[in-house]
């Protein structure tokens, strides 16, 4: 046996392992932080080639720099700090109207069979509107103040919600009716017991959409109807050119979006906790 | 050894009887469908009794009213001698799906069906009850696992469980393992005649597959189509504790041979 083994690779040399990519062998955060230095890169070396006019295109350091100072002007509490908190105020509220409204309404299109069949193809048609088209619309009902910003926002955030809670109502699996069925439960036990946990997937994929939503809908609501918010902030810096203010505001705005979109997200770990879903599902495939 | 042929109404006095179908029948008028036609079954105490035949047959049709979910267009329903009019605890289910609900433990899903009818409070009362089960069919230490860590197979013990924590008087299998691959099968099979037995349990089999109507039943109902309605009830003379090596005993392949001859072959194409 030994002379036939003899003079053939050994078994060390036979193993057989799996390519593996270069993107796949380098830890996410790595690769997010190389994507990030080229960007910057990128960005500088179109301003410094002088394609750009800097008013169009501040350089990624005077950007940088003006992200501290309005970080410094929001930590010591200067005119900025109010600003920012309007438009917090505007965005928690519009996603609160949002997910009470939209989810009263979600049950009731999603449990009733006039809800799913006529009520239903219209809530689709609406969200696929651009409904920041009904800005100026709120503005008139509710005036320059917050509660148009608010009602926009809502209004914006709504349908998504509405549209998940529904269509996960209907998602409910026919065997697990069957059963409840067997089992002599009431529709509020069925509801309660078994159609909405099921929907709770679809449901966070509704509320993140919203998350989405109410940002979009609090800025338009200041860019088109003025007000004390951030987006006034924005509208003033663009309008005096000051692109480096524009970019930094924009980047604190973005923060305040992540993290709605984080809390939305974490909450769903939490209560779908036997599902594990990607951050991205349900933006994606909208 | 040839099976005897015995009149299709009447098979298998083991015990009192539990269950009683007269003259059921079933029609979707909007369908134009007779579904079922006059049938009559009696199913005894502590008996096993399996209905096979192909699809469309009526044998879902069959369960259904059963099992209380759709009224017969005729005849009468009767379990425990009260009319069944619906739902009723007292009929256990059991599906081809385990359909356990993943946000509930294990424990948590068997009684479920307390749940329902008495409250969270008398499902915590049965708690120890359920723990019973579970040890029954083999599950002892998942009682706090979440169906996403359980097999399919138990799954389906889990669900044998949520099946029997109410205590029902008549268990209503439908096609319960065959989303299990075939060892599984075979192995659950053996454990269900097992809890069976302990139990002393009535039930009521549909399946599409011949052996294992042989190996479980005390008496398999063959059913043809259109409209669907018994064609003959085999008993089936295997000593108990049947086991998976009678399966290849020459008079266990008369039964399978005689009941695939009985089969209407047209409704297979």
């Amino acid at each position: 046996m030994t002379e036939v083994l003899e003079g053939r690779p050994s078994v060390a040399d036979t193993v057989w392992t799996e390519p593996v990519s270069l993107i796949d062998s380098v830890p996410r955060s790595v690769a997010m932080l190389a994507l990030f230095v080229v960007f910057i890169a990128l960005w500088q070396a179109v301003h410094g080639f002088g394609i750009v006019s800097p008013i169009i295109l501040p350089s990624p350091w005077a950007t940088f720099m003006d992200i501290l100072f309005v970080g410094q002007n929001l930590i010591s509490g200067g005119y900025m700090l109010p600003a920012l908190g309007v438009t917090i105020a505007e965005v928690i509220l519009g996603f609160a109207i949002a997910l009470a409204i939209g989810f009263s309404l979600g049950v009731l299109v999603g449990e009733t069979k006039f809800g799913e069949r006529a009520v239903m193809p219209y809530l689709v048609a609406i969200d696929t509107m651009p409904k920041v088209a009904f800005a100026p619309l709120f503005l008139g009902w509710l005036g320059f103040g917050i509660s148009s910003k608010v009602a926009l926002a809502a209004f914006i955030a709504t349908f998504s919600i509405v549209v998940g809670t529904a269509a996960g109502l209907h998602a409910a699996e026919e065997n697990a009716r069957m059963l409840f069925k067997t089992m002599g439960a009431t529709r509020l036990q069925t509801l309660v017991k078994m159609k909405l946990p099921m929907a709770l997937p679809q449901i966070f994929t509704g509320l993140k959409l919203a998350a989405v939503g109410v940002m979009a809908g609090a800025i338009t609501g200041e860019f088109i109807g003025g007000g004390k918010g951030f987006g006034e902030l924005i509208r003033v810096a663009a309008a005096q050119l000051n692109t480096p203010r524009v970019f930094s505001l924009i980047t604190y705005l973005s923060l305040l979006g992540l993290s709605l979109f984080w809390t939305v997200v974490w909450l769903e770990r939490k209560l779908v906790f036997w599902r594990r879903s990607s951050i991205g599902e349900g933006i994606a495939g909208q | 050894m040839t099976a005897a042929a015995t009149k299709i109404e009447q098979v298998g006095h083991l015990g009192r009887p539990v269950y009683q179908l007269r003259n059921v029948a079933k029609s979707y008028v909007r369908r134009k469908l007779h579904a079922l036609d006059a049938v009559d079954l009696t199913l005894t105490e502590g008996s096993f009794s399996s209905v096979i035949g192909p699809s469309g047959c009526g044998k879902s049709t069959l369960l259904k009213i059963m099992s209380g979910l759709v009224p017969p267009s005729q005849g009468s329903v009767v379990l425990e001698g009260r009319p069944v009019t619906g739902p009723r605890s007292d009929i256990g289910m059991m599906f081809q799906q385990a359909t356990l609900f993943p946000w509930r433990t294990t424990l948590q899903n068997v009684v479920l069906p307390i749940e329902i009818r008495d409250g969270k409070a008398a499902a915590a009362r049965k708690h120890d009850a359920a723990r019973d089960l579970l040890e029954l069919v083999g599950l002892k230490g998942f009682e706090n696992a979440y169906p996403n860590e359980l097999s399919g197979g138990m799954a389906q013990r889990a669900a044998i469980c949520r099946m029997l924590v109410t205590e029902p008087a008549v268990l209503l299998l439908d096609e319960p393992f065959s989303a299990l691959d075939e060892l599984a099968r075979d192995f659950m099979n053996m454990e269900l005649q097992r809890i069976c037995t302990a139990r002393n349990a009535t039930a009521f089999l549909v399946t599409h597959s011949i052996p294992e109507a042989v190996i479980l039943s005390n008496v398999v109902y063959v059913m043809s189509p259109r409209p669907g309605r018994f064609v003959e009830a085999v008993t089936i003379d295997l000593p108990r504790p049947r086991t998976l090596d009678m399966m290849t005993e020459p008079r266990f392949g008369a039964y399978v041979q005689r009941i695939r001859a009985r089969l209407d072959q047209g409704a297979f194409i």
